[in-house]
């Protein structure tokens, strides 16, 4: 098969539910975890996570050269496609447009958001014990809670509709009744998965991360 | 006075002016005596037989392009209040005033209302969307259709390559080589038939090129425009399916 557009969009569409929407339900569920169990259940998560075989292979492969590709190929794609809401204020046709502007916002979102955490733990400035006093401290400032808010709920309609789109393209879902149920069913994921990231991010505004942080803090002092 | 009383019987027009491929647009303002009845051909024939525009200065005839007046060959198609439409089948009593005329600006405009669908018909070639029979000696009756499969792919063959689906395809545009919905369902259509069904590869192939049926993004508008209610994205979503066991046939087998 020859490298043509038509290998590289469904290339697209493949990463963007496998791996990369796996990885992001695993990211839900692990953040909720804050919300569900508090400081101590999200470390569990977060240990998990860092107690997997070969870490860094599964980092690459799985996650940063998929979103990398799926980030600037999707890019061109938006740059692709016209917006005419204008004529056509159908609700599909609000998804179309949702689904390109949500894409961009979540590249944006995703770099800022690794640039405060993973990328901090790359540099040495904060170790994994520390991600829940990190989030912490970036969910307390009100713009910046503000501006993660809008980030998941792109992200999680990036995610949910790029389902939707992803069982047509592949033929999955053929007929007018099963692509109306399972925009259905995506609208409930997006629902679902939106609730997972928002509950996280207030429970990381508690002060029991706060105090997690300071007990870190004092830790890192004696030493 | 008099003119008010006129007034109150004319259907105004705003029609989108072209006078020729690469000039600029301009708009005109037409009033046309309204008789009962009338649509949006009828009243540009009235405008043919009278160049004034509303303000009273003799104009050029507003140019556009009709057939069958039946709304079956899809000639006269032209964005119509805002709307992907033919002009033969939009009533005039159906339509809020002023009634607005503009070519679909998705295919190159020849003048005013006249439009270019030149890239419908190679698409259609493209995808090699016939079915062929000839040979040098006769082939006999080819197998037979089931009737419930004649059914809905008669509903295909209706479509008229009237080019309304592109016009609303966000993806259509000229930074985006997207063959358009109209020749994918025409490839459902062609390797439904028994017969068709012998070059059904050939057809796939070619929706598996650059600007192929992977150009499509879903955004379903296709299917609210067609004047003949084709099920436009069923037929996308099927050669998805067939497309996708194409590759994997591809590449697992050969």
């Amino acid at each position: 098969m020859k490298g043509n557009s038509y290998f590289s969009r469904k290339l697209h569409s493949l990463v963007g539910i496998i791996p990369l929407g796996g990885f992001f339900i695993v990211h839900a569920l692990t953040n909720f975890q804050a919300f569900e169990r508090g400081p101590e259940g999200f470390q569990n998560g977060v240990n998990f996570i860092n107690n997997l075989p070969l870490l860094p292979v599964l980092e690459f492969v799985l996650i940063y050269i998929p979103l990398l590709f799926h980030g600037i190929y999707g890019l061109y794609v938006a740059y692709q496609s016209n917006s005419n809401l204008g004529r056509f204020k159908y609700g599909r046709n609000w998804a179309f447009t949702a689904q390109r502007v949500t894409g961009v916002i979540t590249f944006v979102f995703v770099f800022w958001h690794v640039y405060q955490t993973r990328f901090q733990v790359y540099m040495g400035n904060i170790s994994h014990e520390e991600l829940g006093s990190t989030m912490n401290h970036i969910a307390s400032s009100p713009l910046v809670f503000t501006l993660y808010v809008i980030g998941v709920l792109a992200a999680s309609f990036h995610f949910a509709n790029g389902l939707w789109a992803f069982l047509i393209s592949w033929g999955i879902t053929v007929g007018e009744r099963a692509q109306r149920v399972s925009s259905k069913i995506c609208m409930a994921i997006f629902l679902l998965v939106s609730a997972l990231f928002i509950l996280s991010l207030v429970a990381f505004r508690g002060d029991e991360f706060k105090e997690v942080a300071d007990a870190v803090t004092a830790v890192r002092s004696l030493l | 006075m008099a003119e008010t009383t006129v007034a109150s019987k004319m259907v105004t027009f705003i029609i989108t002016r072209q006078d020729k491929p690469e000039s600029q647009a301009y708009s005109e303002t037409f009033k046309v005596p309204y008789r009962p009845n009338m649509n949006v051909i009828s009243a540009l024939m009235e405008i043919q037989r009278n160049p004034v525009t509303a303000e009273g200065k003799k104009t050029t005839p507003v140019v556009w392009e009709s057939n069958c007046l039946e709304e079956v060959c899809g000639a006269c198609s032209m964005v119509i209040n805002g709307k992907p439409r033919q002009a033969c089948s939009a009533l005039i009593d159906q339509l809020e005033q002023p009634i607005r005329l503009e070519p679909m600006r998705t295919f190159p405009v020849v003048r005013d209302l006249v439009i270019d669908r030149e890239r419908m018909f190679s698409a259609l070639k493209k995808v090699k969307a016939w079915i062929p029979i000839d040979g040098t000696y006769d082939l006999g009756p080819g197998p037979r259709m089931a009737e419930s499969k004649r059914q809905w792919a008669y509903e295909l063959s209706k479509c008229m390559t009237c080019g309304v689906c592109l016009e609303s395809c966000p993806n259509v545009n000229e930074r985006n080589s997207f063959i358009g919905p109209a020749a994918i369902s025409q490839v459902r259509l062609f390797n439904a038939h028994p017969t068709g069904e012998m070059n059904k590869e050939e057809r796939l192939e070619a929706l598996m090129e650059d600007g192929g049926i992977e150009g499509c993004g879903n955004s379903q508008n296709c299917v609210r425009s067609c004047p003949k209610g084709i099920p436009l994205t069923t037929s996308i979503a099927a050669m998805n399916r067939d497309t996708t066991k194409q590759l994997f046939k591809k590449w697992l087998t050969v």
